[in-house]
């Protein structure tokens, strides 16, 4: 009886627990999605007869053969005709199953005519996104996680969109095909968004493609799903579908900031200015490995303060950090703007026990690349 | 009695019958050649890395438990994921199974032991130096791989010594499964008793026939891809570079085609120790032995083309995708097959539910629940949303967990009397059966919620509304965890205090180690054969 009232309060714990939290496939905002979440309904019913029925004979069997209510064991161990049709009814029920999926496959793997493409690069551990073609053609940002670490270290209360909030959206217009080219700087990562049944891993070296047609406007927010390394949890995708006239607003929006970006190249700073400006990219980029005490991580990570790039030649410090580290998490930054490395360098030289005092200008960057 | 008298190995329980010969005390455990005594170390050895990867899994737990970092880095949680499965597959799963094949094997087809004794003493006395390394290297600079128990390249490439110390186990414990897989291949093809004929012969030796093969075919390919790994990290090679002209995806079209088959190679033997248990309790003989052949050597077949089945996101053509999704539905078959001949057993059957039958029915019913949920992942579309998502961890924790350790379960509590001739206690058993499956579930079942609500795996914190499903899930994993102290103490108690096993403890059994042998088995049995034709 106990035992009984113990399971029943489970169950309804449980049941309860399930209203309250999310426990299906997120909404779906593109055809393939919508597509994705019918098929896998017409599965789970499947699933439940078949589930029912071999149980169903299990569960009889245990009720009524068992020793203790006198049932006797009969002998037999073989009927061909039975097996013949457990082996051919099965079968059959899977090549009805294939048709409808093979159609969604095929569907899923047209990316051809897109209205717009754009290249995501997987990084550890952020999202960089390159618009190739179509409407906003040469808009290029990294995305990267916008939620403080004290939240993380439990040091703040967590946001609504904890964990699932960068500081720049992918933008997309609705109605359009989007394409979506991926592939990775360093390590495997692999790009998601639930809503719209696109997922697709990020290959260093290569290149591959998805696409999805958003048909309905909000933010749609995931995660990096591949295992990508210490801070795979991380870097979220964060994708706004917005209207075709908002989008060409954004559109313009980005090309007026980039102009300015790029005059920004050109010009010198105070230290003042690139070190308040470098603090802000090291945060953005750095901080994850080399820590916000600029010691590292020992024997993982190496230590920024004291070492000997910090304190050593600008040259030297500016070379690792465009070109990387071959066989470690330091990747290239070539892809920073050179008034953003600047800054970086010049924050990474005068900052906790390092004191070079010089700033590194945007022009010093440039003439280092290659 | 009466049906052990005829038999050489009673005789022999009077004369060394009952005495290892050679050494005492541990020397005589690291020269035995016997493969009872081998089995035994199998056993204990896979219980000791049990409780290691279960340590590392309640830890993992803990961490999630809320969101946010609390107990341990994000680094340090990746080095738990990949331990926790590369000691669970290879040093609690495999073992065990290999436990069980040594004890039972040579006493069900009627041997003296295993047909390469010395090489038997050696492939378990690698295990130890290969686990050892695995545990090592927490303790080396840049501590255990962060990888991932599928040590995915070219992330293996970051990794610091600690990766060395994991491929070089990988190396040995490989060794280590092949020299046991030529053993028992061997053995089951050479060492039969006369008119024990193969299709006589008890199903989990048939099992393990074929697992045998599966082992010897894959093993090497699984050494291959990690001393790819080895010298892409150390030797300039660049297997998994494209920068040098290789490919990532490669590892793991390598990886996974030792990794599909690997799967069967865990389940099979699992099936061998269900199609035991159950027509012992049910008092009925197995229905379709011969179905339950074919099916499984057509698994084992089919299980070598359907690998890229765990890779439908890396971006194959769509001709690629669809073959693969083909051949994974086709396993649906004779994986029916089996499930519908066990429940026929049963059906019309005299049913008792002693500790090992409860095991096996919570295997039947669980498993097939983890099959299901792997005809969801069949198919590539659905695939595509759920990959590496926590539903694929409910998934195959389904088919390792409640599929694999509730067999051996089964089978320890099954063949204990015969193995320590005494008995276990029933209501110790039966305690840990339920504390077991309950907490399985609390743990395992949400995981399904949390993997169709989006949360990915093998990440140390997560947004918010996955909180729930991890809160009961972390609950679970604790209350499973020390549930398997229940065992612990159902084994020892037994052991060393249990009351005396009758020859034939379980009315139905019919195979020769309960028929032919008396309880407990004496140390040397089956030498001369016994004539069944």
């Amino acid at each position: 009886m106990l035992k009984k009232l113990f399971v029943g309060a489970l169950g309804l714990a449980l049941c309860g627990a399930a209203l309250a939290a999310e426990w299906n496939l997120q909404p779906a905002a593109s055809k393939l999605a919508e597509d994705i979440h019918w098929l896998h309904e017409a599965v789970m019913v499947l699933v439940v007869i078949l589930f029912v029925g071999v149980f169903g004979f299990m569960f009889w069997s245990c009720y009524a053969h068992r020793k203790s209510v006198g049932h006797k064991a009969e002998q037999f161990h073989e009927n061909t005709t039975v097996e013949i049709i457990w082996t051919v009814i099965p079968a059959l029920i899977l090549v009805l199953i294939a048709w409808p999926v093979t159609k969604v496959v095929i569907a899923q793997k047209d990316t051809s005519q897109p209205d717009l493409t754009i290249k995501a690069t997987g990084m550890q551990w952020k999202w960089g996104y390159d618009y190739l073609k179509g409407e906003g053609e040469g808009i290029s940002f990294v995305s990267t996680l916008a939620t403080p670490r004290a939240q993380i270290e439990g040091r703040e209360p967590k946001g609504e969109h904890y964990l699932l909030e960068v500081d720049h959206e992918l933008v997309v217009p609705l109605g359009r095909k989007i394409r979506v080219l991926t592939t990775a700087a360093d390590v495997v990562h692999s790009w998601w968004v639930p809503a719209f049944g696109a997922k697709q891993d990020a290959i260093p070296g290569f290149i591959r493609d998805i696409w999805f047609t958003p048909n309905k406007t909000g933010t749609y927010r995931s995660q990096c799903v591949e295992l990508c390394g210490k801070d795979h949890g991380f870097m979220p995708i964060v994708v706004r579908v917005v209207s075709p006239e908002d989008y060409t607003k954004w559109v313009g929006e980005q090309k007026t900031l980039m102009a300015k970006a790029s005059a920004d190249e050109t010009r010198s700073y105070t230290l003042d200015e690139l070190k308040s400006r470098g603090e802000k990219v090291y945060a953005a980029n750095c901080v994850a490995c080399h820590q916000a005490s600029g010691k590292g991580v020992p024997g993982t990570f190496p230590a920024l303060d004291g070492s000997k790039v910090a304190q050593g030649p600008a040259a030297d410090h500016i070379d690792i950090v465009l070109h990387g580290k071959p066989n470690t998490a330091m990747q290239s930054f070539a892809r920073l703007g050179n008034a953003e490395l600047a800054a970086v360098i010049t924050f990474e030289r005068n900052s906790w026990s390092n004191h070079a005092g010089a700033a590194v200008q945007p022009a010093d960057v440039r003439a280092r690349r290659k | 009695m009466s049906a052990v008298i005829d038999t050489h190995g009673h005789a022999h329980d009077h004369g060394h019958g009952g005495h290892p010969g050679g050494y005492g005390g541990i020397m005589r455990w690291i020269t035995t050649t016997n493969h009872k005594d081998i089995g035994t170390m199998y056993l204990w050895f896979s219980f000791a890395m049990f409780s290691v990867g279960g340590v590392m899994a309640m830890l993992i737990r803990a961490e999630l438990f809320s969101p946010g970092l609390q107990i341990v880095n994000p680094d340090f949680f990746n080095q738990l994921t990949t331990m926790h499965g590369l000691i669970m597959v290879f040093g609690a799963i495999m073992p065990a199974f290999v436990g069980f094949a040594n004890w039972l094997i040579p006493m069900q087809i009627g041997a003296p032991d295993m047909a390469f004794a010395r090489m038997n003493n050696w492939s378990f006395w690698i295990l130890p130096f290969a686990a050892s390394l695995l545990i090592i290297s927490f303790f080396v600079p840049g501590g255990a791989p962060g990888v991932g128990w599928t040590m995915y390249a070219p992330l293996t490439v970051q990794m610091g010594v600690g990766m060395d110390l994991t491929i070089f186990a990988v190396h040995l414990l490989g060794m280590s499964s092949i020299m046991g897989s030529i053993n028992i291949v061997t053995t089951i093809l050479n060492m039969r008793a006369p008119g024990m004929t193969l299709m006589r012969m008890p199903l989990f030796c048939w099992t393990w026939l074929i697992t045998g093969y599966l082992l010897i075919a894959v093993m090497p390919v699984l050494a291959g891809a990690v001393t790819m790994t080895l010298t892409d990290r150390h030797f300039g090679t660049s297997f998994f570079n494209a920068a040098g002209g290789g490919d990532p995806v490669l590892y793991q079209h390598i990886f996974w085609f030792f990794g599909h088959p690997e799967v069967y190679i865990i389940a099979l033997p699992a099936f061998g120790v269900v199609s035991q248990v159950i027509p012992a309790f049910s008092r009925k003989p197995l229905f379709g032995y011969a179905s339950m052949v074919y099916a499984t050597s057509a698994i084992a077949i089919l299980s070598f083309i359907v690998w890229a089945h765990h890779m439908y996101t890396v971006g194959m053509p769509v001709t690629g995708q669809l073959f693969f999704m083909y051949a994974t539905t086709l396993i649906a078959v004779p994986t029916g097959v089996k499930v519908f001949n066990w429940v026929a057993t049963m059906w019309k059957g005299s049913l008792t539910f002693e500790t090992p039958m409860l095991f096996a029915c919570g295997f039947l019913f669980l498993f097939t629940l983890g099959g299901f949920t792997g005809l969801v992942l069949s198919l590539v579309p659905i695939d595509i949303q759920l990959h590496d998502t926590y539903y694929v961890v409910a998934h195959f924790h389904y088919v390792m967990v409640a599929g694999a350790l509730f067999a051996a379960f089964a089978g320890i509590y099954f063949w204990l009397p015969k193995w320590t001739g005494k008995m276990y206690n029933e209501k110790l058993g039966q305690i840990h059966f339920w504390l077991t499956m309950i907490f399985f579930n609390i743990t395992f079942f949400v995981q399904h919620f949390a993997g169709l609500a989006g949360m990915p795996r093998r990440i140390p914190d997560y947004p918010l509304q996955f909180e729930t499903w991890n809160k009961i899930s972390s609950i679970g994993a604790f209350g499973m965890g020390l549930s398997q102290l229940v065992f612990l103490y159902a084994v020892v108690q037994c052991i060393r205090s249990g009351a005396k096993a009758p020859d034939k403890p379980w009315e139905g059994a019919d195979s020769l180690e309960w028929t032919h042998l008396p309880t407990p088995v004496p140390y040397h049995t089956f030498d001369p054969q016994p004539d069944l034709r």
